[in-house]
């Protein structure tokens, strides 16, 4: 069976946004306005948030859900709305979602969002909304799902042409939509796949791995530019 | 009716429901606006989200969830204390256990009442029956929640039996209320003895209960692996807490029915000095706990466990901490260890003090961990709004308002214990006491066979 992971190289990344904004147009999410974000409302599911300390200043990394192997936040879940599928994509079903935020309260990576309104849209921006992704009502927790309606559209078509499904079909938005390709996706039960090699590179590095969560993201560590005079 | 004059001058004690004075209306009164204040409130909130209240993230949990762990604390104040002080035959547990028993119960309601109120979903609350998942302490709230409610009503219930037939006797109103509930009681020595049994059985039952309730909350905190709320002594931390609240409530609530049904002849200054003493101890322990749980913080120097301790030593908390130091360690010091300041005024100031200040406790364990996430975030900030202010207000109300309908119905003070203290326990006392003490001629040890 497949498990599903993703390398986010930061030597390649510019901090361009790119990603967020291909994952809210595909996931459906809402732009909450200034006044709510102002309030800490905004929902992100990939979001740009501080990364390390260097010469040239500080750099933003690109933090979807890591989607742990052992995840601290579908453990609390106390009605199964929140839990990890078969291939270890940690999924959340909004029609049973009873809105306790206990799962935001336990995840040590911050990446859980909450509808603290009912944002979905009419109108133009609700017309132009994707027909694969559910919309959310108010009071329940959203997040990143690796866009799976992507790997479902991708294994109905393969057998639809009746021919095997092969890994390289699925891919997130924001990893198809990276410019400069810092961005790798891929199934990381295959040891040859490209995700595989990348996070057996000694430059790849877990968030948080003491906590012993097991990320299925993991990040390339910038590489060493500077000389020591 | 029969005539009341075979409860001699105990009568006095069904006088607050045999008539009703200005006071009542007006206090009454005023309650019932606040409680109104947190329907409204809540009726916004239910028809617009969870958006009016100023949770946000990462400061998901706030108001509610302090009040919650808040309540359940007080609700300790009851059943446990008054189950102790019986099973160790404390004589002057007589006048004050019902009134405990009381909070236990309506506090109870209120307290599981704000997990609903937090809920973004509260119309798929039932989703935990069918969808239910054990493995998460919510679940285990509910279930020793449930379980304590159950066995605390019983156990208020029980001891009220004697009472609502007094009541069934003598009182001129509700009469087929008191007649179903006093399940046909007349006194017959067979039903002492099997009442008595009753209430010892359910005290006894009652404690690990009381227990496993405030610990299971604690562990909505502790099983996560959140900086400041991840760690062992949470559980009996948080236990300690909810007995040091419950006895506080308890005081403050016997200071005013004192007052406002003169029930001086009943809580005389010793019962007051003596929960004065078991509050002290509390304060000591509580002291005791919040001093292990910080050093051991402070002594690992966790980078992520520090940016929460210096942001209530120091920091945006810093206020909030400081003053629950004060309210709970300073103030309860000095006016209960002071024998010059042990008054009951003192003894009441120290009680609101330590309310407040473990209010604050419960806000300053939440709130400060939410707002500062692991990953390197701007730190969070959390202003409750006027919703979450309208339903704190309104569930501190309703909690007053269902204790004066309680002691309108039924009688504040169990009559009939305070009747069995008077006639068979100051014998029983004596005998006891003797019982204590060396045998005169070495008669115990012979009768006991224990050799010399």
């Amino acid at each position: 069976m497949a498990r599903w992971g993703m390398v986010i190289d930061l030597d390649r990344c510019t901090a361009c946004g790119a990603c967020v904004i291909a994952c809210k147009a595909e996931n459906n999410i809402p732009f909450v306005g200034p006044e709510e974000s102002a309030r800490g409302h905004t929902i992100n599911w990939m979001d740009l948030i501080p990364g390390e300390e260097h010469e040239e200043g500080s750099s933003a990394m690109p933090r979807p859900c890591l989607h742990c192997d052992d995840p601290p936040c579908t453990k609390v879940c106390p009605v199964y709305a929140t839990y990890s599928t078969p291939e270890g994509i940690v999924a959340q079903i909004f029609a049973r979602c009873i809105g306790c935020r206990f799962c935001m309260a336990a995840c040590p990576y911050t990446v859980k969002s909450f509808n603290w309104f009912d944002y979905r849209q009419d109108g133009l921006l609700g017309a132009a909304r994707n027909p694969d992704v559910s919309t959310r009502p108010a009071g329940v927790v959203e997040k990143c799902t690796f866009c799976h309606h992507r790997l479902q559209r991708a294994r109905e078509r393969a057998r639809a042409e009746k021919r095997p499904f092969r890994a390289e079909e699925y891919l997130p938005a924001c990893a198809e939509t990276c410019p400069s390709e810092a961005i790798f996706f891929g199934d990381l039960a295959d040891p040859n796949s490209r995700v595989a090699r990348l996070r057996r590179s000694p430059r790849a590095r877990a968030l948080l791995p003491e906590l012993g969560t097991k990320p299925k993201v993991v990040y390339l560590a910038r590489e060493e530019r500077h000389e020591i005079d | 009716m029969r005539s009341t004059e075979a409860l001699g001058s105990d009568v006095c004690l069904l006088r607050p429901i045999e008539e009703t004075g200005r006071g009542f209306y007006i206090t009454a009164g005023i309650l019932l606006l606040g409680v109104l204040w947190g329907v409204l409130a809540y009726g916004s909130q239910l028809s617009r989200g969870l958006g009016v209240t100023g949770l946000n993230q990462p400061v998901s949990w706030g108001f509610y969830v302090t009040n919650f762990v808040f309540f359940i604390g007080i609700s300790h104040a009851g059943t446990l204390i008054s189950a102790i002080l019986r099973m160790a035959q404390a004589e002057w547990r007589r006048p004050i256990t019902r009134m405990a028993e009381v909070i236990t119960v309506l506090v109870l309601f209120i307290g599981a009442g704000n997990i609903l109120l937090d809920l973004g979903r509260p119309d798929r609350a039932l989703n935990v029956l069918s969808y239910g998942r054990y493995q998460s302490p919510l679940l285990w709230d509910a279930t020793s929640i449930s379980a304590y409610l159950t066995a605390s009503l019983l156990y208020l219930y029980l001891p009220l039996i004697p009472d609502i037939a007094i009541l069934r006797d003598h009182s001129t109103r509700h009469h087929f209320l008191y007649a179903t509930l006093a399940l046909g009681w007349a006194g017959t020595e067979r039903q002492i003895r099997v009442l008595n049994r009753a209430i010892a059985v359910m005290a006894v039952l009652v404690i690990p209960v009381a227990i496993s309730v405030h610990t299971v909350v604690s562990f909505v905190f502790s099983m996560t692996l959140q900086p400041g709320w991840h760690s062992t002594i949470f559980g009996p931390y948080f236990v300690v807490g909810a007995i040091f609240s419950g006895i506080a409530a308890l005081i403050i609530f016997m200071v005013i029915f004192r007052r406002a049904y003169r029930l001086e002849n009943y809580l005389k200054p010793i019962h007051f000095q003596y929960l004065g003493f078991l509050l002290l101890t509390m304060s000591f322990l509580w002291f005791y706990f919040t001093f292990a749980e910080y050093i051991t913080a402070y002594y690992g120097s966790v980078p992520e466990e520090m940016k929460v301790f210096w942001a209530k030593f120091t920091g945006d908390y810093a206020l909030f901490f400081w003053s629950m130091a004060i309210c709970n360690f300073a103030v309860p010091m000095t006016l209960l260890g002071i024998p010059r300041f042990r008054t009951i005024t003192g003894i009441l100031i120290a009680s609101i003090s330590v309310c407040v200040g473990m209010w604050l406790e419960r806000f300053i364990i939440i709130v400060p961990t939410l707002s500062h996430p692991r990953l390197p975030l701007e730190p969070g900030s959390y202003l409750p709004s006027h919703v979450e202010w309208g339903l704190m207000v309104g569930c501190f109300s309703l909690f007053g308002l269902l204790y004066m309908f309680f002691s309108k119905i039924f009688p504040i003070i169990s009559i009939w214990e305070i009747r069995e203290g008077r006639e068979v326990s100051l014998r029983e006392v004596e005998d006891r006491v003797r019982s204590y003490l060396p045998g005169e001629q070495g008669e115990d040890i012979a009768a006991e066979g224990v050799p010399r």
